[in-house]
């Protein structure tokens, strides 16, 4: 009965998606943008809106004066790929990038004339996607070269949205060097976290292309991209799947993840519930007339 | 089912919607779009995408506008919300190089330029240009949010309303520019969404950001203003211009053969016009080949106009996107020109008015600013509106302000100056100047560089700081109207006086951006202060508190192995030791 269907459909508990992305600053780190636009691409693909979705690049890599290919942005040196598209909005740029814009995001804690595109409206059932990338320690990850963020402030931020009902479901992923250390102090419930390198390692970049001059992709977001390009919006896989994503062969990293703090188990969570979106679907079951004419209603 | 049902409700919505309109007379509204191409004389061609809605509505009227059909809804929300009589919003990347490639159409600075006049209704103007700031920074993907109080003026007699409106209170006017300001896909990906067919059909399919951004020149902008809505001017139209000017490269686009097409411009070729449009035209620059003997252009057209443009009379060959016969038997249009020969190239004739700047001096304390002013009419001199906006940390000595025409000194006839507050506000500077005929005239100013606190520097400090371009305003006299030629027909009653329409023009030149240094401390120190300091702190106090507290004892060296047993047979006898 499709009642019965739609109530199956709803099981996993949430009713939209967002999806929040950075990186970081100057013309040699070409592939952290490159990382971040190929997360973007990919959940733009399996069907979030620009609307859900707060993309955050600290420079110009695209229209960079030393780009020989304007306007476009490639993951590989074969160049088949232009990550950066045709249809790309991004919402914080440049100097925007800030760590306080990045945390005001999160909790929500934006000045008022903020337009909405620059705002998160997650709700209690949203799943939430967080994709950071650049440089970073043992503790800390790198803003535009001049300040940090710390794990513990990153913890408390989600224990805020936790507070405030800001998510239902949370996935963080980091691809930066010893980017484990960043998930180790979460204590928030229903959050799940992968990250490319253990404390001590160091995350590497994939390949140079010689024509553009600098390093096109990290190799952890180089290997999910190629994961993410199977996944169709009703695929089935899970993510123990994307826990198996460039192993230390590949990676030269071990990658890691944190489940304990995820209610579900994961073998139960689909990657289109993260990565993919939701539409909100009101089903009636009364009957609308049409025929009668629609008056129009006059301003006072 | 459900799907099924919502899609219904809409078409049955919408179906009603559109017979109420068209009952009720809501205001008509009208798209038309256009492309007119230059080859310029150094070989590059310039393309300039022009789309123009005209919505006869009041936005101002306290009826609230809700039937949005050709008009984009977000800017109309945006006209409404914040009592906007006249926006003019402009992104480019690139400058303008005015003595190879002429005058551009519509002008604009480098980076993003935004200036507004309100309406007369508005109580707080600062508050409302904060908020629309952030607005068209969310519509337009840019940082113009970084507009504030610190890059925002208020010019008291340059960029005086385009449209009808008999408010000229300069109070309700601001204006900033965003020198530094990115232009990229995603200020194109909004822009376009903004046109009533998208970028689906007619001229807006050209637009791919890959050849539009490899390009010497790309600019786009968003003009609204209210218009007359017949000659007798009763009631007022809304006009929404959107343009596109660029300027392809003869060497990076065009590979060095002097060969422009559609598809080798924009990597795409013409199928249709956009449905919604009542005129789609295309216009091709001709006036330098009136026989063919410069280029060959192709599919031929029949169609010409004449049109007196930036005082200068042009012909152009057009193509007129509505009719079916302009595709031709492959439904395709993919326009043509090819060059014969490449010499005999006839010198451009030098544009009346240029403006250059540049900052001179050394050191990071002090510096002088120069801007430059040609006149190259032979015989002719007029005045310009010289608009200079100067940042806060470059403290200005109006008292060292020199003007001076080949060599004397030469007075402005109006000054309006407006002195910087430190974090507050920025310098303003207007002068009327009259230039000399076939002339340079030198606008210098000292100033000197001010220490910013350390928080107020940009992550990459040592790229250095941007002044925003200064602007030109001049109504310049005509070609048409030097055209002394006698051996014309013509009454003599017409020709004492030069003729009104033909006679000047409105030119708005953009100097170059100014790149500063300002002294930038060395951010590092702090942290090598702090090892430094710890480590003589330790070493130092360290062995001095050691010296002080420890206490010594003197300690007797062991004994060797025969003494020792000596010993031990020593104490077992009960005798003392050795």
């Amino acid at each position: 009965m499709p009642r019965d269907k739609a109530g199956q459909f709803f099981g996993s508990g949430h009713t939209n998606n967002w999806a929040v992305t950075c990186t970081s600053q100057f013309w040699f780190n070409y592939r952290h943008v490159a990382n971040t636009l190929s997360v973007y691409r990919s959940v733009k693909r399996l069907g979030i809106p620009d609307s859900h979705i707060v993309l955050m690049l600290a420079d110009d890599m695209a229209c960079n004066h030393r780009n020989p290919k304007p306007a476009t942005v490639f993951s590989h040196k074969n160049m088949e790929l232009n990550v950066y598209g045709d249809d790309v909005e991004v919402d914080y740029r440049g100097y925007e990038v800030t760590v306080e814009n990045f945390l005001r995001v999160l909790t929500g804690r934006l000045p008022p004339s903020t337009p909405r595109s620059k705002r998160l409206l997650s709700d209690d059932r949203s799943n939430i996607l967080i994709y950071l990338t650049g440089h970073g320690g043992n503790g800390f990850l790198k803003f535009q070269d001049s300040e940090e963020i710390s794990n513990v402030e990153l913890a408390d931020a989600f224990e805020q949205m936790w507070q405030k009902r800001r998510y239902n479901e949370l996935l963080f992923i980091i691809d930066t060097c010893q980017g484990a250390s960043m998930y180790e102090r979460f204590y928030s419930p229903n959050l799940m976290a992968l990250a490319s390198s253990q404390v001590g390692e160091d995350s590497l970049s994939h390949q140079p292309d010689l024509a553009i001059g600098v390093h096109l992709m990290d190799r952890y977001t180089f290997y999910l991209l190629e994961f993410l390009e199977d996944i169709h919006p009703a695929s089935t896989t899970n993510m123990n799947d994307l826990f198996k994503v460039c192993p230390k062969s590949q990676c030269v990293s071990t990658p890691g993840h944190r489940t304990d703090l995820f209610l579900r188990d994961p073998g139960s969570v689909l990657i289109t519930d993260f990565f993919g979106s939701v539409r909100k679907v009101e089903i009636t079951m009364e009957t609308i007339n049409l025929t009668s004419p629609v008056e129009q209603v006059e301003d006072k | 089912v459900c799907v099924c049902v919502c899609v219904c409700v809409c078409v049955c919505v919408c179906v009603c919607v559109w017979a109420v309109c068209a009952m009720c007379g809501c205001g008509r509204d009208d798209f038309q779009e256009e492309l007119v191409i230059r080859p310029l004389h150094s070989g590059d061609i310039y393309a300039s995408f022009q789309f123009r809605t005209v919505w006869d509505t009041d936005f101002m009227g306290g009826k609230k506008v809700s039937h949005y059909r050709l008009f984009p809804k977000s800017l109309g929300q945006v006209i409404s919300k914040f009592s906007v009589r006249e926006l003019h919003i402009s992104f480019t990347q690139g400058y303008w190089r005015t003595m190879q490639w002429g005058q551009p159409f519509l002008p604009s600075p480098p980076g993003a330029e935004l200036w507004v006049w309100f309406q007369d209704t508005v109580t707080d103007v600062d508050g409302t240009w904060k908020e629309l700031t952030n607005v068209l920074s969310g519509i337009f993907c840019a940082s113009l949010n970084f507009i504030d109080s610190t890059n925002t003026v208020q010019p008291s007699a340059s960029f005086k309303p385009l449209g009808i409106g008999n408010v000229t209170d300069h109070r309700f006017l601001r204006y900033a520019t965003l020198p530094r300001e990115i232009v990229c896909t995603e200020n194109l990906t909004p822009w376009k969404k903004l046109l009533p067919c998208g970028s689906k059909a007619g001229l807006a399919v050209l637009m791919k950001s890959e050849k539009l951004f490899h390009s010497s020149f790309h600019s786009q902008a968003v003009h609204i203003r209210p218009v007359c809505q017949d000659w007798q001017c009763k009631s007022t139209s809304w006009e929404l211009r959107q343009t596109l000017n660029v300027v392809f490269d003869l060497h990076s686009s065009g590979q060095g053969k002097r060969e422009w097409s559609l598809f080798k411009m924009f990597s795409r070729t013409l199928t249709e016009a956009c449905p919604l449009a009542s005129s789609s035209k295309i216009y091709i620059d001709v006036t330098d080949n009136p026989q063919g003997e410069q280029f060959e252009l192709s599919p031929a057209t029949p169609l010409l106009s004449q049109a007196v443009v930036l005082g200068d009379r042009r012909t152009y060959s057009v193509y007129d996107l509505t009719q079916q016969a302009t595709f031709g038997s492959m439904r395709s249009l993919n326009m043509l020109l090819r060059w014969k020969s490449s010499d005999g190239e006839c010198d451009m004739m030098r544009p009346l008015l240029h403006g250059e700047r540049y900052v001179a001096g050394y050191g990071l304390q002090t510096g002088e600013i120069h801007t430059l002013m040609y006149n190259h009419h032979p015989y002719r001199a007029f005045p310009v509106l010289l608009l200079d906006t100067v940042p806060w940390y470059l403290r200005l000595y109006i008292h060292t302000l020199t003007v001076t025409s080949k060599g004397k000194d030469n007075k402005p006839s109006y000054i309006h100056y407006q002195p910087s507050k430190d974090r507050v506000r920025p310098h303003l500077l207007e002068m009327l100047v009259q230039l000399p005929p076939n002339s340079v005239t030198e606008v210098t100013v000292q100033f000197e560089r001010a220490l910013l606190k350390w928080t107020e520097y940009t992550p990459d400090p040592n790229h250095g700081f941007y002044v925003g371009s200064s602007v030109v305003s001049a109504l310049v006299p005509s070609v048409v109207a030097m055209d002394t030629n006698s051996t014309q027909e013509r009454p003599l009653f017409s020709s004492f006086f030069p003729s009104k329409e033909e006679s000047s023009y409105f030119v708005r030149i953009y100097t170059e951006p100014l790149l500063v240094n300002l002294p930038t401390p060395d951010f590092s120190m702090p942290y090598n202060v702090i090892c430094l300091t710890c480590t003589v702190v330790a070493v130092g106090y360290g062995s001095l508190y050691n010296l002080l507290t420890r206490t010594f004892q003197v300690e007797e060296p062991s004994p060797g192995l025969a003494k020792r047993l000596a010993n031990i047979i020593r104490k077992m006898r009960g005798v003392p030791p050795l």
